[in-house]
Protein backbone atom coordinates (compact mmCIF):
# COMPACT_ATOMS: atom_id res chain seq x y z
CA UNK A 1 0.00 0.00 0.00
CA UNK A 2 2.48 2.16 0.96
CA UNK A 3 4.88 1.29 -1.84
CA UNK A 4 1.99 2.19 -4.36
CA UNK A 5 1.31 5.45 -2.69
CA UNK A 6 4.80 6.18 -3.19
CA UNK A 7 5.02 5.53 -6.74
CA UNK A 8 1.67 7.48 -7.31
CA UNK A 9 3.59 10.35 -5.95
CA UNK A 10 6.43 10.04 -8.10
CA UNK A 11 4.14 9.79 -11.00
CA UNK A 12 1.38 12.86 -10.02
CA UNK A 13 3.87 14.57 -7.93
CA UNK A 14 1.10 16.31 -5.69
CA UNK A 15 2.03 19.74 -4.80
CA UNK A 16 -1.39 19.96 -2.21
CA UNK A 17 -1.70 20.70 0.80
CA UNK A 18 -2.85 16.99 1.62
CA UNK A 19 0.66 15.61 1.41
CA UNK A 20 1.86 16.92 4.94
CA UNK A 21 -0.48 16.89 7.80
CA UNK A 22 -1.00 19.60 10.06
CA UNK A 23 -2.11 22.70 7.71
CA UNK A 24 -5.55 23.30 9.60
CA UNK A 25 -3.90 23.22 13.52
CA UNK A 26 -1.00 25.16 12.28
CA UNK A 27 -2.87 28.00 10.28
CA UNK A 28 -5.59 28.03 12.53
CA UNK A 29 -3.15 28.74 15.41
CA UNK A 30 -1.84 31.27 13.77
CA UNK A 31 -4.42 33.08 12.41
CA UNK A 32 -6.09 32.85 15.92
CA UNK A 33 -3.14 33.84 18.24
CA UNK A 34 -2.72 36.72 16.03
CA UNK A 35 -5.95 38.12 15.69
CA UNK A 36 -6.73 37.97 19.35
CA UNK A 37 -3.14 39.49 20.54
CA UNK A 38 -2.30 41.98 17.89
CA UNK A 39 -5.07 43.01 15.31
CA UNK A 40 -7.99 43.08 17.58
CA UNK A 41 -6.11 45.54 20.00
CA UNK A 42 -5.12 47.32 16.70
CA UNK A 43 -8.18 47.60 15.39
CA UNK A 44 -9.39 49.30 18.73
CA UNK A 45 -6.66 52.14 18.51
CA UNK A 46 -7.72 52.68 14.74
CA UNK A 47 -11.67 52.84 16.15
CA UNK A 48 -11.27 54.97 19.17
CA UNK A 49 -10.72 58.02 17.79
CA UNK A 50 -13.47 57.79 15.63
CA UNK A 51 -15.56 58.93 18.34
CA UNK A 52 -14.13 62.35 18.13
CA UNK A 53 -15.57 62.36 14.72
CA UNK A 54 -13.13 64.56 12.01
CA UNK A 55 -12.81 67.50 13.43
CA UNK A 56 -12.30 66.69 16.59
CA UNK A 57 -9.95 64.26 15.39
CA UNK A 58 -7.97 67.18 14.00
CA UNK A 59 -8.55 69.17 17.36
CA UNK A 60 -6.70 66.74 18.94
CA UNK A 61 -4.14 66.34 16.83
CA UNK A 62 -3.15 70.02 16.13
CA UNK A 63 -2.73 71.90 19.08
CA UNK A 64 0.27 73.37 19.64
CA UNK A 65 1.56 70.85 22.03
CA UNK A 66 1.00 67.64 19.61
CA UNK A 67 2.60 69.19 16.72
CA UNK A 68 5.49 70.13 18.74
CA UNK A 69 6.08 66.48 20.09
CA UNK A 70 5.36 64.82 16.54
CA UNK A 71 7.62 67.75 14.96
CA UNK A 72 10.50 66.20 17.59
CA UNK A 73 9.84 62.85 17.51
CA UNK A 74 10.20 62.79 13.57
CA UNK A 75 12.61 65.51 13.12
CA UNK A 76 15.11 64.19 15.52
CA UNK A 77 14.66 60.44 14.28
CA UNK A 78 15.30 61.34 11.12
CA UNK A 79 18.41 63.23 12.16
CA UNK A 80 19.05 60.47 13.77
CA UNK A 81 18.93 57.75 10.99
CA UNK A 82 20.98 60.28 8.87
CA UNK A 83 23.85 60.04 11.06
CA UNK A 84 23.39 56.47 11.96
CA UNK A 85 23.72 55.82 8.26
CA UNK A 86 26.97 57.67 7.54
CA UNK A 87 29.03 56.05 10.40
CA UNK A 88 27.13 53.00 9.84
CA UNK A 89 28.08 52.61 6.45
CA UNK A 90 31.93 53.41 7.96
CA UNK A 91 31.36 51.10 10.50
CA UNK A 92 30.50 48.36 8.03
CA UNK A 93 32.80 48.83 5.43
CA UNK A 94 36.01 48.65 8.30
CA UNK A 95 34.55 45.14 10.18
CA UNK A 96 33.43 43.22 6.46
CA UNK A 97 36.97 44.68 4.70
CA UNK A 98 39.64 45.47 7.31
CA UNK A 99 41.61 43.05 9.62
CA UNK A 100 42.75 44.06 12.93
CA UNK A 101 42.52 42.02 16.27
CA UNK A 102 39.56 42.42 18.50
CA UNK A 103 37.33 42.90 15.10
CA UNK A 104 35.12 39.83 17.22
CA UNK A 105 34.12 42.13 19.64
CA UNK A 106 33.84 45.05 18.05
CA UNK A 107 31.13 43.37 15.42
CA UNK A 108 29.53 41.73 18.48
CA UNK A 109 29.11 44.92 20.74
CA UNK A 110 27.43 46.79 17.83
CA UNK A 111 23.79 44.64 18.78
CA UNK A 112 24.35 45.50 22.19
CA UNK A 113 21.63 48.78 21.70
CA UNK A 114 19.51 45.77 20.96
CA UNK A 115 20.37 43.71 23.90
CA UNK A 116 20.39 46.30 26.23
CA UNK A 117 16.78 47.24 27.83
CA UNK A 118 16.13 50.69 26.86
CA UNK A 119 15.77 52.14 30.37
CA UNK A 120 19.25 51.07 31.26
CA UNK A 121 20.66 52.81 28.17
CA UNK A 122 18.18 55.73 29.65
CA UNK A 123 20.12 56.23 32.72
CA UNK A 124 23.51 55.80 31.64
CA UNK A 125 23.05 58.40 28.46
CA UNK A 126 21.42 60.73 30.84
CA UNK A 127 23.98 60.30 33.80
CA UNK A 128 26.90 60.63 30.62
CA UNK A 129 25.59 63.64 29.29
CA UNK A 130 24.64 64.80 32.68
CA UNK A 131 26.51 68.53 32.41
CA UNK A 132 28.87 67.01 35.45
CA UNK A 133 29.25 63.50 33.33
CA UNK A 134 31.76 62.22 31.78
CA UNK A 135 30.99 63.68 28.30
CA UNK A 136 28.35 66.32 29.65
CA UNK A 137 31.40 67.76 31.44
CA UNK A 138 33.66 67.88 28.61
CA UNK A 139 31.24 69.42 26.27
CA UNK A 140 29.50 72.35 29.08
CA UNK A 141 33.43 73.66 28.44
CA UNK A 142 32.65 74.67 24.96
CA UNK A 143 28.77 75.78 26.11
CA UNK A 144 27.23 72.50 24.80
CA UNK A 145 24.47 70.91 26.72
CA UNK A 146 22.70 67.98 25.79
CA UNK A 147 20.76 66.33 28.76
CA UNK A 148 17.71 67.76 29.39
CA UNK A 149 17.50 69.14 25.86
CA UNK A 150 16.57 68.62 22.32
CA UNK A 151 19.39 67.37 21.65
CA UNK A 152 19.21 64.85 24.32
CA UNK A 153 16.24 62.66 22.13
CA UNK A 154 18.92 62.97 19.51
CA UNK A 155 21.43 61.10 21.57
CA UNK A 156 19.54 58.85 22.64
CA UNK A 157 18.23 57.90 19.20
CA UNK A 158 21.38 57.57 17.64
CA UNK A 159 21.97 55.27 20.41
CA UNK A 160 19.22 52.71 19.75
CA UNK A 161 19.18 53.06 15.96
CA UNK A 162 22.70 52.39 15.18
CA UNK A 163 22.05 48.41 14.76
CA UNK A 164 20.36 48.83 12.09
CA UNK A 165 21.94 50.77 9.48
CA UNK A 166 25.32 48.52 10.00
CA UNK A 167 23.39 45.49 10.29
CA UNK A 168 21.71 46.23 6.91
CA UNK A 169 24.38 47.69 4.94
CA UNK A 170 27.09 44.40 6.46
CA UNK A 171 26.04 41.77 4.55
CA UNK A 172 25.37 43.05 1.17
CA UNK A 173 28.83 44.76 1.18
CA UNK A 174 30.07 41.36 2.17
CA UNK A 175 28.52 39.97 -0.96
CA UNK A 176 29.90 42.70 -3.67
CA UNK A 177 32.12 41.27 -6.05
CA UNK A 178 35.80 42.30 -6.38
CA UNK A 179 35.71 42.64 -9.97
CA UNK A 180 34.43 46.27 -10.59
CA UNK A 181 36.82 47.46 -8.30
CA UNK A 182 39.58 45.79 -9.71
CA UNK A 183 38.31 47.05 -13.19
CA UNK A 184 37.80 50.72 -11.95
CA UNK A 185 41.20 50.68 -10.73
CA UNK A 186 42.95 49.34 -14.32
CA UNK A 187 41.01 51.63 -15.74
CA UNK A 188 43.00 54.75 -13.57
CA UNK A 189 40.82 55.49 -11.27
CA UNK A 190 42.22 56.28 -7.91
CA UNK A 191 40.68 54.36 -4.59
CA UNK A 192 38.64 57.24 -3.35
CA UNK A 193 37.35 57.89 -6.96
CA UNK A 194 36.47 53.66 -6.75
CA UNK A 195 34.81 53.96 -3.52
CA UNK A 196 32.63 56.82 -4.22
CA UNK A 197 31.56 56.41 -7.96
CA UNK A 198 31.75 52.38 -7.99
CA UNK A 199 31.63 51.08 -4.43
CA UNK A 200 29.20 53.82 -2.68
CA UNK A 201 26.21 53.59 -5.79
CA UNK A 202 26.23 50.21 -5.14
CA UNK A 203 25.10 50.05 -1.55
CA UNK A 204 22.36 52.68 -1.87
CA UNK A 205 19.29 50.50 -1.73
CA UNK A 206 20.69 48.82 1.74
CA UNK A 207 21.85 52.23 3.31
CA UNK A 208 18.35 53.45 2.93
CA UNK A 209 16.56 50.86 3.88
CA UNK A 210 18.64 50.86 6.95
CA UNK A 211 17.91 54.17 7.50
CA UNK A 212 14.06 53.82 6.92
CA UNK A 213 14.25 50.72 9.79
CA UNK A 214 16.60 53.29 11.95
CA UNK A 215 14.50 56.33 11.50
CA UNK A 216 10.92 53.84 12.38
CA UNK A 217 12.72 52.75 15.25
CA UNK A 218 13.60 55.58 16.34
CA UNK A 219 10.20 57.65 16.16
CA UNK A 220 8.61 55.43 18.40
CA UNK A 221 11.16 55.54 21.07
CA UNK A 222 10.63 56.10 24.85
CA UNK A 223 12.35 54.46 26.98
CA UNK A 224 15.85 55.73 26.05
CA UNK A 225 14.77 58.99 25.77
CA UNK A 226 12.83 60.28 28.67
CA UNK A 227 15.45 59.95 31.18
CA UNK A 228 17.69 62.62 29.12
CA UNK A 229 15.54 64.43 27.52
CA UNK A 230 14.17 66.64 30.21
CA UNK A 231 10.81 66.36 29.18
CA UNK A 232 9.59 69.83 28.73
CA UNK A 233 6.34 70.44 27.08
CA UNK A 234 6.51 71.45 23.32
CA UNK A 235 10.51 71.47 23.55
CA UNK A 236 11.81 67.77 24.60
CA UNK A 237 8.47 66.24 24.82
CA UNK A 238 8.21 63.14 22.25
CA UNK A 239 5.38 62.29 21.44
CA UNK A 240 5.16 58.54 22.70
CA UNK A 241 5.50 60.51 26.06
CA UNK A 242 2.74 62.56 25.29
CA UNK A 243 0.31 59.74 24.77
CA UNK A 244 1.35 58.18 28.33
CA UNK A 245 0.69 61.76 29.48
CA UNK A 246 -2.85 61.90 27.57
CA UNK A 247 -3.99 58.32 29.43
CA UNK A 248 -2.93 59.15 32.97
CA UNK A 249 -5.55 62.48 32.33
CA UNK A 250 -8.15 59.47 30.93
CA UNK A 251 -8.15 61.41 27.64
CA UNK A 252 -8.31 58.07 25.72
CA UNK A 253 -9.57 58.97 22.51
CA UNK A 254 -6.63 61.73 22.42
CA UNK A 255 -3.90 59.14 23.47
CA UNK A 256 -5.43 56.88 20.55
CA UNK A 257 -5.69 60.17 18.00
CA UNK A 258 -1.98 60.71 18.36
CA UNK A 259 -1.45 56.64 18.22
CA UNK A 260 -2.92 56.41 15.01
CA UNK A 261 -1.00 58.70 13.46
CA UNK A 262 2.43 57.35 14.68
CA UNK A 263 0.95 53.71 13.46
CA UNK A 264 0.39 55.76 10.20
CA UNK A 265 3.96 57.39 10.03
CA UNK A 266 4.97 53.40 10.70
CA UNK A 267 2.91 51.88 7.78
CA UNK A 268 3.84 54.47 5.14
CA UNK A 269 7.51 53.38 6.75
CA UNK A 270 6.59 49.88 6.09
CA UNK A 271 5.50 50.80 2.72
CA UNK A 272 8.76 52.59 1.22
CA UNK A 273 10.65 49.80 2.63
CA UNK A 274 8.92 47.20 0.41
CA UNK A 275 9.00 49.70 -2.13
CA UNK A 276 12.77 50.09 -1.66
CA UNK A 277 13.25 46.35 -1.39
CA UNK A 278 11.69 45.93 -4.80
CA UNK A 279 13.41 48.86 -6.24
CA UNK A 280 16.54 46.90 -5.11
CA UNK A 281 15.85 43.79 -6.03
CA UNK A 282 15.05 45.30 -9.90
CA UNK A 283 18.98 46.81 -9.66
CA UNK A 284 20.88 43.38 -9.02
CA UNK B 1 64.20 47.24 0.16
CA UNK B 2 60.84 45.33 -0.55
CA UNK B 3 58.31 47.56 -1.06
CA UNK B 4 54.69 45.91 -0.50
CA UNK B 5 52.01 47.08 -3.45
CA UNK B 6 48.43 47.23 -2.65
CA UNK B 7 46.17 44.89 -4.04
CA UNK B 8 43.79 46.75 -6.12
CA UNK B 9 40.74 46.57 -3.87
CA UNK B 10 42.65 47.21 -0.82
CA UNK B 11 42.23 50.79 0.81
CA UNK B 12 45.25 52.89 1.12
CA UNK B 13 47.35 53.09 4.49
CA UNK B 14 45.91 56.60 5.70
CA UNK B 15 42.52 55.46 5.02
CA UNK B 16 42.39 52.23 6.72
CA UNK B 17 43.62 53.71 9.87
CA UNK B 18 41.60 57.17 9.53
CA UNK B 19 37.96 55.01 8.64
CA UNK B 20 39.17 52.63 11.55
CA UNK B 21 39.92 54.78 14.12
CA UNK B 22 36.34 56.94 13.08
CA UNK B 23 34.38 53.24 13.92
CA UNK B 24 36.12 52.03 16.81
CA UNK B 25 35.75 56.01 18.81
CA UNK B 26 31.91 56.34 17.68
CA UNK B 27 31.76 52.61 18.96
CA UNK B 28 33.39 53.20 21.77
CA UNK B 29 31.49 56.78 22.94
CA UNK B 30 28.05 56.10 21.96
CA UNK B 31 28.26 51.77 23.04
CA UNK B 32 30.81 51.10 25.32
CA UNK B 33 31.34 54.61 27.45
CA UNK B 34 27.34 54.09 28.45
CA UNK B 35 28.01 50.30 29.43
CA UNK B 36 31.25 50.89 31.53
CA UNK B 37 28.97 53.83 33.22
CA UNK B 38 26.70 51.51 34.52
CA UNK B 39 29.20 48.82 35.79
CA UNK B 40 31.24 51.91 37.56
CA UNK B 41 28.08 53.43 39.21
CA UNK B 42 27.10 50.22 39.99
CA UNK B 43 30.06 48.83 42.05
CA UNK B 44 31.21 52.40 43.54
CA UNK B 45 30.68 51.29 46.57
CA UNK B 46 31.96 47.75 46.50
CA UNK B 47 30.35 44.60 45.89
CA UNK B 48 29.03 44.08 49.12
CA UNK B 49 26.91 47.15 48.16
CA UNK B 50 26.01 45.66 45.23
CA UNK B 51 24.14 42.39 46.53
CA UNK B 52 22.77 44.45 49.57
CA UNK B 53 20.83 46.47 46.96
CA UNK B 54 19.60 43.28 44.92
CA UNK B 55 18.36 41.95 47.93
CA UNK B 56 16.19 45.01 49.02
CA UNK B 57 12.77 43.14 48.72
CA UNK B 58 11.07 45.54 46.17
CA UNK B 59 14.06 44.61 43.82
CA UNK B 60 13.87 40.97 44.13
CA UNK B 61 10.04 41.23 43.37
CA UNK B 62 10.50 43.07 40.06
CA UNK B 63 12.84 40.04 39.06
CA UNK B 64 10.31 37.44 39.63
CA UNK B 65 7.83 39.34 37.79
CA UNK B 66 10.16 39.95 34.68
CA UNK B 67 11.05 36.41 35.00
CA UNK B 68 6.87 35.84 35.21
CA UNK B 69 6.14 37.56 32.33
CA UNK B 70 9.65 36.33 30.03
CA UNK B 71 8.25 32.77 31.43
CA UNK B 72 4.92 33.05 29.85
CA UNK B 73 5.09 35.14 26.59
CA UNK B 74 8.83 33.68 25.58
CA UNK B 75 6.69 29.92 25.07
CA UNK B 76 3.78 31.10 23.55
CA UNK B 77 5.65 33.21 21.18
CA UNK B 78 8.31 30.41 20.66
CA UNK B 79 4.91 27.90 19.83
CA UNK B 80 3.44 30.82 17.51
CA UNK B 81 6.54 31.26 15.52
CA UNK B 82 7.09 27.61 15.24
CA UNK B 83 3.19 26.83 14.36
CA UNK B 84 3.57 30.34 11.96
CA UNK B 85 6.24 29.03 10.20
CA UNK B 86 5.00 25.72 9.48
CA UNK B 87 2.09 26.85 7.55
CA UNK B 88 3.82 29.15 6.28
CA UNK B 89 6.58 27.33 4.31
CA UNK B 90 5.18 24.21 4.07
CA UNK B 91 1.83 24.49 1.99
CA UNK B 92 0.69 27.01 -0.30
CA UNK B 93 -2.27 29.33 0.04
CA UNK B 94 -3.39 32.86 -1.35
CA UNK B 95 -2.02 35.67 1.12
CA UNK B 96 0.94 34.12 2.51
CA UNK B 97 2.88 37.24 2.02
CA UNK B 98 0.27 39.83 3.54
CA UNK B 99 0.21 36.97 6.55
CA UNK B 100 4.18 37.39 6.98
CA UNK B 101 3.44 41.15 6.89
CA UNK B 102 0.79 40.92 9.78
CA UNK B 103 3.36 39.24 11.69
CA UNK B 104 6.45 41.50 11.19
CA UNK B 105 3.90 44.39 12.09
CA UNK B 106 4.22 44.38 15.95
CA UNK B 107 8.10 45.44 15.30
CA UNK B 108 7.09 48.82 13.71
CA UNK B 109 4.60 49.73 16.58
CA UNK B 110 6.17 52.04 19.10
CA UNK B 111 6.18 50.49 22.04
CA UNK B 112 4.22 53.06 24.05
CA UNK B 113 1.56 52.21 21.09
CA UNK B 114 1.77 48.34 22.08
CA UNK B 115 0.52 49.13 25.32
CA UNK B 116 -1.69 51.66 24.64
CA UNK B 117 -4.17 49.32 22.16
CA UNK B 118 -4.31 47.02 25.58
CA UNK B 119 -5.36 49.85 27.84
CA UNK B 120 -7.97 51.27 24.76
CA UNK B 121 -9.35 47.38 25.03
CA UNK B 122 -8.68 46.59 28.93
CA UNK B 123 -8.72 49.95 30.24
CA UNK B 124 -11.83 51.19 32.61
CA UNK B 125 -13.39 53.07 29.75
CA UNK B 126 -11.96 50.28 27.23
CA UNK B 127 -13.85 47.95 25.72
CA UNK B 128 -14.07 44.95 27.80
CA UNK B 129 -13.35 47.51 30.92
CA UNK B 130 -16.62 47.38 32.23
CA UNK B 131 -17.29 43.90 32.53
CA UNK B 132 -13.86 43.26 33.66
CA UNK B 133 -14.72 45.57 36.73
CA UNK B 134 -18.07 43.99 37.36
CA UNK B 135 -16.32 40.60 37.31
CA UNK B 136 -13.45 41.60 39.48
CA UNK B 137 -11.39 40.57 36.88
CA UNK B 138 -7.50 43.05 36.77
CA UNK B 139 -6.02 42.65 33.41
CA UNK B 140 -4.59 46.20 33.72
CA UNK B 141 -2.20 47.58 36.31
CA UNK B 142 -1.77 43.61 37.27
CA UNK B 143 0.07 41.15 35.88
CA UNK B 144 -1.77 39.40 32.68
CA UNK B 145 -1.57 43.34 31.35
CA UNK B 146 2.23 43.19 31.77
CA UNK B 147 2.14 39.62 30.16
CA UNK B 148 -0.01 40.67 27.15
CA UNK B 149 2.26 43.75 26.37
CA UNK B 150 5.34 41.69 26.51
CA UNK B 151 3.94 39.22 24.01
CA UNK B 152 3.40 41.75 21.65
CA UNK B 153 6.77 43.47 21.47
CA UNK B 154 8.22 40.10 21.33
CA UNK B 155 5.91 38.72 19.13
CA UNK B 156 7.22 38.61 16.08
CA UNK B 157 11.18 37.11 16.75
CA UNK B 158 10.50 33.22 16.76
CA UNK B 159 8.62 33.65 13.49
CA UNK B 160 10.68 35.77 11.55
CA UNK B 161 13.86 33.46 12.51
CA UNK B 162 12.15 30.59 11.39
CA UNK B 163 10.45 31.61 8.34
CA UNK B 164 13.40 32.07 6.18
CA UNK B 165 14.91 29.02 7.63
CA UNK B 166 12.60 26.75 6.98
CA UNK B 167 11.61 28.18 3.25
CA UNK B 168 15.42 27.35 2.97
CA UNK B 169 15.25 23.79 3.54
CA UNK B 170 12.19 23.25 1.55
CA UNK B 171 9.48 20.38 1.92
CA UNK B 172 11.19 17.45 0.35
CA UNK B 173 12.01 15.72 4.10
CA UNK B 174 8.71 16.14 5.45
CA UNK B 175 7.06 15.20 2.63
CA UNK B 176 9.58 12.06 2.59
CA UNK B 177 9.20 10.72 6.19
CA UNK B 178 4.94 11.82 5.17
CA UNK B 179 5.02 9.16 2.50
CA UNK B 180 7.04 6.61 4.77
CA UNK B 181 3.96 6.97 6.85
CA UNK B 182 5.36 9.23 9.54
CA UNK B 183 2.23 10.79 11.33
CA UNK B 184 2.70 14.83 12.00
CA UNK B 185 3.74 15.02 15.16
CA UNK B 186 6.52 12.64 14.24
CA UNK B 187 8.08 14.59 11.26
CA UNK B 188 8.03 17.58 12.87
CA UNK B 189 9.83 16.26 15.93
CA UNK B 190 12.63 13.32 13.99
CA UNK B 191 12.64 15.61 10.92
CA UNK B 192 11.93 19.06 11.17
CA UNK B 193 13.10 19.97 14.88
CA UNK B 194 16.79 18.61 14.35
CA UNK B 195 16.74 20.79 11.33
CA UNK B 196 16.16 24.20 12.65
CA UNK B 197 16.94 24.14 16.38
CA UNK B 198 19.59 26.27 16.22
CA UNK B 199 17.48 28.79 14.47
CA UNK B 200 14.60 28.04 17.21
CA UNK B 201 17.39 28.75 19.72
CA UNK B 202 18.53 31.79 18.04
CA UNK B 203 14.84 33.34 17.75
CA UNK B 204 14.22 32.22 21.13
CA UNK B 205 17.34 34.03 22.87
CA UNK B 206 16.78 37.18 21.19
CA UNK B 207 12.92 36.98 22.21
CA UNK B 208 13.99 36.56 25.79
CA UNK B 209 16.11 39.42 26.20
CA UNK B 210 13.79 41.53 24.64
CA UNK B 211 10.60 40.06 26.94
CA UNK B 212 13.22 41.17 30.28
CA UNK B 213 14.19 44.30 28.91
CA UNK B 214 10.67 45.75 27.47
CA UNK B 215 10.28 49.21 29.22
CA UNK B 216 7.83 51.16 26.79
CA UNK B 217 4.73 48.62 26.55
CA UNK B 218 5.07 47.74 30.15
CA UNK B 219 5.35 51.08 31.17
CA UNK B 220 1.81 51.65 29.93
CA UNK B 221 -0.30 48.74 31.33
CA UNK B 222 1.76 48.34 34.54
CA UNK B 223 0.41 51.06 36.83
CA UNK B 224 4.08 51.09 38.72
CA UNK B 225 2.82 49.67 41.59
CA UNK B 226 6.34 49.23 44.04
CA UNK B 227 7.19 45.59 44.47
CA UNK B 228 3.88 44.04 42.83
CA UNK B 229 3.69 45.70 39.11
CA UNK B 230 7.22 46.61 38.57
CA UNK B 231 9.35 44.81 36.30
CA UNK B 232 13.45 45.28 36.56
CA UNK B 233 13.26 47.97 34.00
CA UNK B 234 10.74 49.86 35.34
CA UNK B 235 11.70 49.33 39.13
CA UNK B 236 14.82 50.72 37.49
CA UNK B 237 13.24 54.02 36.71
CA UNK B 238 11.51 53.90 40.27
CA UNK B 239 14.67 54.27 41.94
CA UNK B 240 16.45 56.98 39.45
CA UNK B 241 13.39 58.92 39.45
CA UNK B 242 13.71 58.60 43.65
CA UNK B 243 17.52 59.64 43.58
CA UNK B 244 18.31 56.50 44.25
CA UNK B 245 21.10 56.27 41.91
CA UNK B 246 23.18 53.49 43.36
CA UNK B 247 20.32 51.21 43.20
CA UNK B 248 19.00 52.20 39.92
CA UNK B 249 22.28 51.43 38.31
CA UNK B 250 22.08 47.86 40.36
CA UNK B 251 19.71 46.68 38.91
CA UNK B 252 20.72 48.33 35.39
CA UNK B 253 23.96 46.20 35.80
CA UNK B 254 21.79 43.09 36.26
CA UNK B 255 20.22 43.86 32.66
CA UNK B 256 23.34 44.82 31.37
CA UNK B 257 24.82 41.41 32.20
CA UNK B 258 21.95 39.62 31.26
CA UNK B 259 22.40 41.96 28.39
CA UNK B 260 26.03 41.04 27.90
CA UNK B 261 25.12 36.87 27.97
CA UNK B 262 22.91 36.98 25.54
CA UNK B 263 25.35 39.39 23.18
CA UNK B 264 27.85 36.34 23.75
CA UNK B 265 25.40 33.37 23.36
CA UNK B 266 24.44 34.83 19.89
CA UNK B 267 27.90 35.43 18.66
CA UNK B 268 28.36 32.05 19.82
CA UNK B 269 25.57 30.69 17.73
CA UNK B 270 26.55 32.73 15.24
CA UNK B 271 30.21 31.44 14.88
CA UNK B 272 29.62 28.10 15.74
CA UNK B 273 26.28 27.13 13.56
CA UNK B 274 27.05 29.39 10.93
CA UNK B 275 25.29 27.12 8.43
CA UNK B 276 22.51 26.45 10.19
CA UNK B 277 21.44 30.23 10.76
CA UNK B 278 22.59 31.44 7.13
CA UNK B 279 18.98 31.58 5.58
CA UNK B 280 17.57 33.93 8.03
CA UNK B 281 20.56 36.23 7.83
CA UNK B 282 21.27 36.24 4.56
CA UNK B 283 18.41 38.05 3.01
Amino acid sequence: MKIMSAIGLKLFPLRSRHVLPGFRLSLGFTLFYLTSLVLIPLLALVIRPMELGPSGFWAAISTPRVLASLRLSFGMALAAAVIDSFFGVIIAWVLVRYRFPGKGFLDAVIDLPFALPTAVAGIALSTLYAPNGWIGSVLAEYGIRVAYTPYGVLVAMVFISLPFTVRTVQPVMAELGLEVEEAAATLGATRLQTLARVVLPMLWPAVLTGMAMAFARAAGEYGSIIFIAGNIPAVSEIAPLLIITKLEQYDYAGAAAIGVVMLAASFVMLLALNGLQSWAAKRR
Amino acid sequence: MKKRFLKPTEDPLWLRLFLGAVAIAFIAILLLLPLALVFKEAFANGIGAFWTAIKEPDTLASVRLSLIAAGIAVPLNMVFGIAAAWCITKYDFPGKTFLVTLIDLPFSVSPVVAGLIYVLVFGAQGWFGRSLADNNIHILFAVPGIVLATIFVTFPFVARELIPLMADQGRDEEEAAATLGATGFQTFLRVTLPNIKWGLLYGVLLCNARALGEFGAVSVVSGHIRGVTNTMPLHVQLLYDNYDYPGAFTVAALLAMLALLTLALKSLLEWRYADELAAAHRH
